[in-house]
């Protein structure tokens, strides 16, 4: 039997290298989005354009200024009178972040030694908000303590910083979990479905099941490939996110991997489940699509944060397993934490994984009607 | 004489439809047995039950000595099938389709090897052994099929409309191919809508709506319809017929 599986196995493997196109798109699709990723943001920001709305216009706030409008970081676009002109200058674009005085503050910094300065960033690129407000929060920070020199009250200017339209900065970290789980999904889910439909639709599938081969290693055989591509696709991610975005592993590699395993492997059992019922492989795509693609996308927390959604959304995304991997690489990948702060959520994965291979392994009948 | 399949009242329902009614009938070892019906009769539905692809309603059946309804593991050891849909893999190569059939009945690397030479041989196929199958003609592609079903060398093989959309040359080619087998003991469970085909049977079944009308050798059913040639009988029969899938 061991002969067998192995012939079926190589098949399959064929069957992946032949397909060019496929297979191009089967790794070229998470080396594209991590490297498309990576340029789109932009790690450079020296002579960042931003603004300055001085409502106060006292001695101290002319010498802060400067000292921003001398930094090579910082290009002063304009100054600003007015909330509105200040929205209207980030939604332009090309703002990248606004320093705001607010009334009196030369007054209160010298009656009560203390002040706030209000920084706002456009963190839609969320490395690009990190990066600015860090170097003007240090000039604020450099010029409060030279003011210190020798002083008995020492003043205390505190910098707010906002940010704007992404204040969780959400990028790279939040982007590259999701495009694991997302790939696992169309390599595992959609590329089994469809590879085992295909044998239905060619009439294929009847001339194994007459033969004595059994049917549990036809599955073993489709899932072998896929299983492998994700492996790949694994490794490749994590060296390119480290390379391009500068995103290490924080915790256990070895955590991490075994997590991913169960994921794909439960991505698996989703397209065995799928492929039961489609009978050609443009249902199988459809299903693939609609029933794990689309939950995948909205329900995983890494384009809309879970927490925002309505009850009922948030009570079907604890369905998808994806969420629960999502949440796994975060702990794991960007936190850097072990085992004891993911066994939950990898439990509940190893769960589902079971459950669906049951339910599909059950329902792949010997007899085709 | 020995039998190799033999059925007592097998019958397929799909829900209140009646596919396939009471068909009794026996198959002899070595016997080309054709098997014969318009479109809807039940011929596909009939050999799916004996290949045991299908779970048969009522009646007895037993294929190579074995049970369909208790022993189709069994009887899967000792069949081949081609069934209607064509059934090789476009994307590998002639050699590689030989390989992979041969891999799956388990054969010896070896055997593989001395049997993927013999059949290529046999089939004239030498130079198109690393072609893909895709780039094959069609005849071609039907007589590899059908090569390949018999690749284990079962005892029985079952083939469903082998020769559709053939021409009647590689039909001819074809033919000789299913003799040759029969030559060496393998018994040939055929449907066809080719009426010339039906006289290359040692015996003939014609279903008309799902139970069997005739039973015999050729040259006995044209006796019987007192018809010139099996075109004739078949037409008698059929026309009876109430269902078609057309
Ligand atoms: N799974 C099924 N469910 C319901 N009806 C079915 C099923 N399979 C076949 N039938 C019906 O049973 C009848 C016999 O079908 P079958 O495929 O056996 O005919 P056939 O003689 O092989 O015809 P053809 O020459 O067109 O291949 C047809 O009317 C078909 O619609
Ligand atoms: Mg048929």
């Amino acid at each position: 039997m061991h002969s067998q599986l192995l012939t079926f196995i190589k098949k399959e493997f064929l069957h992946v290298f032949r397909d060019r196109k496929t297979l191009l798109m089967l790794f070229g699709l998470p080396i594209a989005q991590i490297v498309l990723f990576g340029f789109a943001l932009s790690n450079e920001v020296k002579d960042s354009k931003i603004v300055v709305a001085d409502y106060s216009k006292d001695a101290t706030t002319q010498q802060i200024i400067a000292k921003i409008g001398s930094s090579k970081y910082f290009n002063i676009q304009q100054s600003l009178q007015s909330a509105q002109q200040l929205e209207a200058a980030f939604k332009k674009g090309d703002i990248k972040m606004a320093v705001i005085f607010p009334p009196n503050f030369g007054n209160n910094l010298q009656h009560t030694n203390k002040a706030t300065i209000q920084v706002i960033a456009d963190a839609s690129d969320p490395n690009l908000a990190t990066t600015v407000t860090n170097y003007v929060t240090n000039i604020i920070n450099d010029y409060n303590s030279s003011l210190n020199n020798g002083n008995v009250q020492p003043l205390q200017i505190t910098p707010e910083v906002q940010m704007l339209y992404n204040p969780e900065l959400r990028g790279a970290p939040n982007f590259v979990p999701g495009v694991m789980a997302l790939v696992f999904m169309l390599v595992c889910t959609m590329m089994t479905s469809v590879a085992i439909v295909k044998e239905k639709e060619l009439g294929t599938m009847e001339i194994l099941l007459v033969s004595p081969f059994r049917p549990i290693y036809i599955i073993i055989s489709k899932l072998a490939p896929n299983l492998i591509i994700s492996v790949v696709n694994l490794f490749i991610i994590l060296i390119l996110s480290s390379v391009f975005l500068d995103l290490q592993v924080k915790g256990s590699v070895l955590l991490l991997t075994f997590c991913s395993m169960l994921f794909i492997l439960t991505s698996l059992a989703v397209g065995l489940l799928l492929s039961i019922n489609a009978q050609t492989q443009e249902s199988a795509m459809t299903a693939s699509l609609m029933g794990m693609m689309l939950p995948t996308m909205l329900l995983t927390g890494f384009l809309f944060p879970i927490e925002n959604m309505p009850i009922p959304m948030q009570v079907l995304a604890n369905l998808v397993p994806s969420r629960w991997y999502f949440i796994i690489v975060k702990r794991v990948m960007l936190k850097g934490l072990g085992f004891e702060a993911v066994w939950k959520e990898t439990l509940i994965l190893a769960a589902m994984c079971v459950l669906l291979f049951t339910i599909s392994l059950r329902k792949f009948k010997i007899r085709l009607q | 004489m020995e039998k190799v399949i033999q059925t007592e009242k097998l019958t397929k329902r799909f829900g209140d439809f009646v596919a396939c009614n009471e068909l009794s009938f026996d198959v002899d070892k070595g016997e080309i047995f054709g098997f014969l019906g318009a479109n809807g009769a039940g011929k596909t539905t009939a050999m799916r039950m004996l290949c045991g692809l299908l779970k048969p309603t009522s009646g007895k059946a037993s294929v190579a000595g074995f049970d369909v309804f208790t022993q189709t593991e069994k009887i899967k050891m000792n069949i081949g099938y081609m069934s209607q849909k064509f059934s090789l893999y476009d994307d590998l190569t002639v050699s590689e389709n030989i390989r992979f059939y041969a891999g799956i009945y388990g054969m010896k690397t070896k055997n593989i090897r001395t049997k993927t030479q013999e059949l290529l041989n046999e089939l004239g196929l030498q130079n198109e052994a690393k072609t893909l199958v895709s780039a094959l003609p069609l005849g071609w592609k039907q007589k590899l099929a059908f090569s390949v079903s018999i690749v284990h060398a079962p005892d029985i093989v079952f083939l469903d409309e082998p020769t559709g959309g053939v021409d009647p040359v590689t039909r001819r080619q074809f033919w000789d191919l299913i003799y040759h087998a029969a030559d060496k003991g393998v018994t040939v469970f055929v449907t066809t809508h080719y009426m010339d085909e039906a006289e290359y049977c040692n015996r003939v079944s014609i279903m008309v709506d799902g139970v069997i009308a005739a039973l015999d050798s050729p040259v006995n059913l044209k006796k019987q319809f007192n018809a010139d040639n099996m075109e004739d009988v078949f037409y008698q029969l059929a026309r009876k017929a109430k269902r078609s899938d057309n």
